[in-house]
């Protein structure tokens, strides 16, 4: 791929400059992720409490919000990246440089890391700090949990703007329930067994399925499921192509038909 | 700047063919244009001629029905990168991203332009268009003379040898149009780029334009330099022939632009 990196790194300038410009926007980084883990912190406070530790719900509950949200935050950093071009009808004049789609989805994806990291850091302090969940404890084996979130969400982010290149602007309230709609399969809270078999077969085509299901058999005390988490890694990145697939079709699409021309929120459709 | 890769001769558009069909329509009809090296072409037709469609293919951003495109000799259907990277264009439904301001939506570009020494070159663009007092301003809260001032130093961030402007002019004063027109003209004669040129402005197009294309349906009807077409047709200027023409080849109304 003849990638041309100070192009990936106008499209990150582009977004950096908008922080900059406007710190509130920093603020839904930040304050959802907060309000999810002081939430989800002093229920599992409480259910420790009339349980006993054994259950160790600070571990599995907080510590699934905490990976959600994070594959959430992914997942939106990039689609935000997008909507700046939507809201700003951008398209004309960045497609009609030397931007390749490869470059533009690159620097979204970039974007996407830097504010989802942002938001990690915020969510891991709050955590540790306020629940004393020690995360940070399973060191680097921690990674792989958040690379197969991380390719997950960036997947996500790629499908969710593609969805709104082929339909338009009004579709973008498709894509920010993506998240929620895919929880109750994926076993956040509970283990694939809980679920009906219908259920538990969409679960099992899912990656982020096997990183919770790791993460609990970790929090029981058992070894680390590096087979488990290599078919979620693998399920990512199958995820990761065809969303980029998606994106190359939609988008020659858009130039077959004029749409990227034509792009704004009146013009749409 | 990308270094030229065709001749001091070769043209630096070369458009052959060009078709494009929404169903039934035929928004543009077998339309061949060339653009010469320091030469400024107008491309002038009613509303719905086709003009703006033309221009959004040439930008790679419509792909044709049929036709080739070749922008300084780099053909924009297998090197459509290198193509856009010798191009630049301005348009007046194509505002800059208003939240940012002046200096940063020329670094953005300038750096996917691949633009070198940039600081520089944005130095010298916002002198070159009067925007010093507007440097650190949001492009959003700026006049539309202003953003259009912008949307110029934009287009010349890379040199383009080939410069697209659809209706520069538009909603703009007189005297910082002709300011306008004359950088354009200026550029084009010094650095050899070629220029195509849209406007509804005929006292525009005939000062500016060493040929006109006219459009009607997205076929070329005439073509030929300002004063001989006004010559051949008897007209007393530009605007008498556009009106002439328009009304023995009225729109659709269906046009796709």
């Amino acid at each position: 791929m003849n990638m041309r990196l100070a192009r990936v790194a106008a499209i990150v300038l582009r977004q950096f400059y908008l922080l900059r410009g406007s710190p509130v926007r920093l603020l839904p980084m930040v304050a959802w992720v907060a309000i999810d883990i002081v939430l989800w912190g002093f229920i599992s406070r409480y259910l420790d409490q009339v349980t006993g530790p054994r259950a160790n719900f600070t571990a599995s509950l907080l510590g699934a919000v905490l990976l959600w949200d994070f594959l959430s935050r992914v997942m939106q950093g990039t689609t935000t990246a997008f909507f700046e071009d939507v809201w700003s009808r951008n398209f004309l004049n960045l497609f009609a440089t030397p931007l390749r789609i490869s470059e533009y989805l690159a620097g979204l994806v970039a974007t996407g890391v830097c504010t989802s990291l942002l938001g990690l850091v915020a969510m891991l302090s709050l955590a540790t700090s306020v629940f004393g969940l020690s995360f940070l404890a399973y060191g680097l084996a921690l990674a792989p949990f958040l690379l197969v979130l991380f390719v997950t969400g960036i997947a996500l982010g790629i499908l969710g703007t593609a969805i709104v290149l082929r339909f338009g602007p009004a579709s973008e309230w498709l894509i920010w329930p993506i998240p929620s709609l895919l929880s109750p399969f994926v076993g956040v809270f509970y283990p694939l067994a809980t679920l009906p078999a219908w259920m538990r077969m969409i679960g099992h085509a899912m990656a982020p399925s096997y990183v919770f299901e790791g993460m609990r058999t970790i929090v029981a005390g058992g070894p680390a499921p590096w087979g488990q988490l290599a078919i979620g890694m693998g399920l990512a990145g199958l995820y990761l192509v065809l969303a980029c697939l998606t994106f190359a079709a939609v988008y020659r699409h858009a130039i077959r038909t004029g749409l990227v021309a034509r792009y704004s929120a009146e013009t749409a459709s | 700047m990308p270094e030229p890769t065709s001749s001091a001769s070769e043209p630096v558009l070369a458009a052959a063919g060009l078709c494009k069909t929404y169903g039934a329509l035929a928004a543009v009809d077998d339309v061949s244009l060339q653009v010469r090296p320091g030469e400024i072409v107008g491309l002038v037709g009613p509303n719905g001629a086709g003009k703006t469609t033309i221009i959004n293919m040439i930008l790679g951003v419509l792909q044709p029905t049929a036709g080739a495109i070749r922008i300084d000799g780099c053909d924009l259907a297998k090197a459509r990168s290198r193509a856009l990277a010798r191009t630049n264009f301005a348009a007046v439904y194509a505002p800059l991203p208003g939240n940012l301001s002046v200096e940063q939506n020329l670094r953005v570009f300038g750096m996917i332009y691949g633009v070198k020494n940039l600081t520089a070159r944005i130095d010298a663009l916002i002198e070159a268009y009067d925007l010093g007092r507007h440097r650190r301003a949001k492009t959003g809260v700026l006049s539309s003379g202003e953003q259009t001032r912008v949307a110029l130093a934009k287009a010349m961030l890379n040199s383009p040898r080939l410069l697209l402007l659809d209706e520069p002019t538009a909603s703009i004063d007189p005297s910082t149009a002709r300011d306008i027109r004359g950088h354009i003209t200026d550029f084009a004669r010094r650095t050899q780029a070629g220029v195509l040129w849209t406007s509804h402005n005929m006292y525009e197009v005939t000062e500016v334009c060493d040929r006109v294309l006219f459009l009607s349906r997205g076929k070329v009807l005439l073509s030929g330099a300002p004063a001989q077409l006004i010559a051949e047709h008897g007209s007393a200027n530009l605007e008498d022939l556009f009106i002439a023409v328009a009304h023995q080849h009225p729109a659709t109304g269906e046009g796709a632009e």
